[in-house]
């Protein structure tokens, strides 16, 4: 067991490094190789009516002539012990994990990310609690109901939550809940769980709703399939034989096998998440990852897109170390060694 | 209402033929509607069980052993949970202990299974959740019934366990199915069983996923356990050999009905119907020598949406030319060939004792 936790930690260590070293080359390496020379990239770096020399000077100090590898490693350093950009009129710090600069704000982006992270957080860990219960309830009740007109009418519901996009739904679900039930902040305003709970919650319920209507759906449909694979395995019915009443027949016995699959993309979805949900954010003009990556990609800022996508990459990573972990105790058959 | 003629010629342990039985089942039918048509899966079964009995129910597959076995557990009533399948339809008498059970509420049958009768399934690893403990499940059958705490349930389930003969019982029971051999899956499916000390006790093929010498360990368990609780046995299998070892009575079924019905000893030393026969004849046998080969039965299990017209068995049969064409027409009641042995078959009393000696005793 610790064995394979070990090896498993090396493996997401692995992944991080080989991540760094992809999204290093998509945004450093290829423009490159496209033909971009090193001055083209430190035009970025530097005012609008910069000359070439200066243009030439930057690019030289921020090492685009180099050998690829050495500014992968000056890169990697930065992110990990920080790093110092000589402007030649002085020195600045850049502390680790340093992710560069915005070309735009000229912000340094780590201590952007970690202000926007709240809001995404925030938005994915309350749509997937209501995801989940939702999606479960719906599925087990519809496989239970098998063929009725609730299980009928929730599957084309389901259909529909997972063939709509989110600034669909979200602009339906705005002009429903919000101006015509008014029960809902028609999006925007972020308030800090810390603040004010409440508040917290209101602001974000639209939102929740929105985005967690995309995934409920997919999790009734698993619900559902799983529920109808296990309630006929041949387990559920010594559970009969037992003479244990129906509902923990059902409850205990067969939603427990049924959600072992959910259990899995339920973590890997979080992760996947958390690493910004770019539509939704977009759509209710949530100041979170997706809404910061989404504005880095339209303004060219490349740091804020090569920031994100570490924080994201690194989500999916430690989600699925997470999923890896658990699945000794979500499925016991499972050995984990 | 009972059928008088049908509870006659039931088969009663001598010298209780006054007392009522304590498993009664009389007319039994049970027909599932299907798309293709009604299928007659059993289709008026009598037979009747005392305490400290055992019952063997023998028959080729689909001749409606295993959904017997679950009509008398009320397990055929349909779930709440399963509202697309249309249910069984369940005719005639059980009765548990003079109780009828078929017109008894789903409720009631519920507090009665686990408890009064129990059952061993055939397959033990896909018959235990896989995500829980053995103890568990043991533990959980034992509260269903019993109001007591987990620590005192875990005790008894540990007990359990040590007297189906699992060493370290009170470490095992803390292990998963997964993690259990056959023979000890089975022997925990046993204990689960028994958890509530069952009155009936049905065993659904339970040798029939292990290999030969675990198969004798069951077997041994069960008589074992049978004596010390006094409790009656159903055993439905398709293995003779099975039956031979265990069961006081015998019941012959083929494609939902009885054919031959008697004392163990009846059926084996002086069996009266061809299908009997051909069971008797496809045993492999130590005495035989392996260069002689099995004696199937011709032919396949009829369907039972379309049972053949008289006899069922009649095509497949050897001998249906001996009665005019009785057997193509007319469908064969259970009659007695001697007392407490009945039979379901149209040959007369000489041609089938003539039979018997000429040509199956020198096969067999």
């Amino acid at each position: 067991m610790f064995a394979y936790i070990v090896r498993r930690l090396l493996w997401a260590v692995l992944l991080l490094i080989v991540l760094s070293m992809v999204t290093f080359s998509i945004f450093y390496l290829i423009p490159q190789l496209g033909g971009a020379s090193p001055e083209t990239l430190a035009t970025r770096y530097v005012g609008r009516a910069a000359t070439a020399e200066t243009v030439h000077l930057t690019a030289e100090r921020l090492g685009f002539f180099d050998p690829v590898p050495v500014q992968y490693w000056h890169w990697i350093k930065g992110v990990l012990v920080g790093a110092e950009y000589d402007y030649g009129a002085g020195v600045e710090h850049c502390p680790a994990p340093c992710l560069g600069y915005s070309f735009i704000t000229k912000q340094p982006v780590w201590p952007e990310l970690l202000d926007r992270a709240p809001v995404t957080i925030s938005l994915v860990v309350g749509a997937s609690l209501i995801w989940l219960v939702a999606g479960v309830t719906v599925g087990v009740i519809s496989a239970l109901r098998r063929g009725t007109v609730f299980d009928r009418g929730a599957m084309g519901v389901a259909l529909a939550g997972v063939s709509l996009p989110i600034f669909f739904t979200g602009l339906v679900a705005l002009a429903f809940f919000s101006y015509r039930l008014g029960i809902t902040a028609p999006g925007g305003q972020f308030v800090p769980f810390s603040e004010n709970p409440a508040l917290w919650a209101y602001s974000l319920l639209l939102p929740w709703i929105t985005l967690s209507f995309l995934f409920a759906a997919q999790y009734a449909r698993l619900t559902r399939a799983g529920m109808l694979e296990t309630m006929s395995e041949d387990y559920i019915r010594t559970a009969r034989a037992k003479g244990l009443p129906e509902r923990a027949v059902i409850l205990k016995h067969a939603l427990r096998g049924a959600l072992t699959p959910v259990v899995t993309i339920f973590g890997l979805d979080v992760g996947l998440l958390l690493g910004g949900a770019v539509l939704t954010e977009k759509t209710f003009s949530l100041n979170g990852l997706g809404k910061y990556a989404y504005d880095g990609i339209v303004n060219n800022d490349l740091p804020k897109v090569l920031g994100v996508t570490l924080v994201a990459g690194f989500f999916v990573i430690t989600a699925n170390l997470i999923v890896d972990l658990l699945y000794g105790i979500i499925d016991p058959r499972v050995r984990l060694e | 209402m009972t059928t008088p003629a049908l509870r006659d010629l039931v088969n009663r342990h001598p010298g209780q033929a006054d007392q009522e039985p304590f498993l009664e089942v009389v007319d039994l039918r049970v027909h599932f509607p299907t798309d293709d048509g009604l299928v007659k899966s059993v289709d008026g079964l009598s037979f009747a069980l005392d305490r400290g009995r055992t019952l063997g129910i023998v028959g080729e597959s689909g001749s409606g052993k295993s959904v017997t076995s679950l009509a008398i557990m009320g397990l055929h009533t349909r779930p709440a949970s399963d509202q697309k399948r249309p249910g069984a339809q369940l005719s005639g008498e059980i009765y548990l202990d003079g109780d009828e059970l078929l017109g008894k509420t789903p409720e009631y049958v519920r507090s009665l299974r686990g408890k009064r009768m129990a059952m061993i399934f055939q397959d033990p690893l896909s018959a235990m959740n896989p995500y829980y403990t053995v103890g568990h499940q043991i533990i959980e059958a034992y509260r269903i019934h019993n109001p007591v705490n987990k620590k005192i349930a875990r005790r008894h389930a540990i007990n359990l366990l040590g007297r189906v003969g699992i060493p370290e019982p009170s470490s095992r029971v803390d292990a998963y199915p997964h993690q259990f051999s056959g023979g000890m899956r089975q022997r925990a499916m046993i204990a689960m069983a028994l958890s509530c000390d069952p009155d009936l006790l049905i065993a659904d093929e339970p040798t029939t996923a292990l290999d030969v010498t675990v198969q004798a360990q069951i077997l041994d368990l069960i008589r074992d356990l049978q004596n010390e609780f006094n409790s009656a046995v159903v055993l439905i299998t398709h293995d003779l050999g099975v039956v031979a070892e265990l069961a006081d009575d015998l019941l012959v079924m083929y494609a939902g009905r009885a054919v031959e019905y008697g004392s163990a000893d009846q059926l084996f030393n002086r069996p009266a119907h061809p299908y009997t026969w051909g069971l008797l004849g496809s045993m492999p046998r130590f005495d035989r020598t392996r260069s002689e080969r099995l004696l199937a039965i011709q032919g396949t299990p009829p369907s039972l949406i379309n049972v053949p017209p008289g006899c069922p068995f009649h095509p497949r049969c050897e001998y249906a030319t001996r009665n005019e064409g009785r057997s193509e027409e007319v469908r064969p009641e259970l009659a007695a060939v001697e007392p407490g042995h009945t039979v379901a078959c149209h040959l007369s009393q000489t041609d089938r004792e003539e039979i018997w000696e000429q040509e199956i005793v020198p096969k067999l």
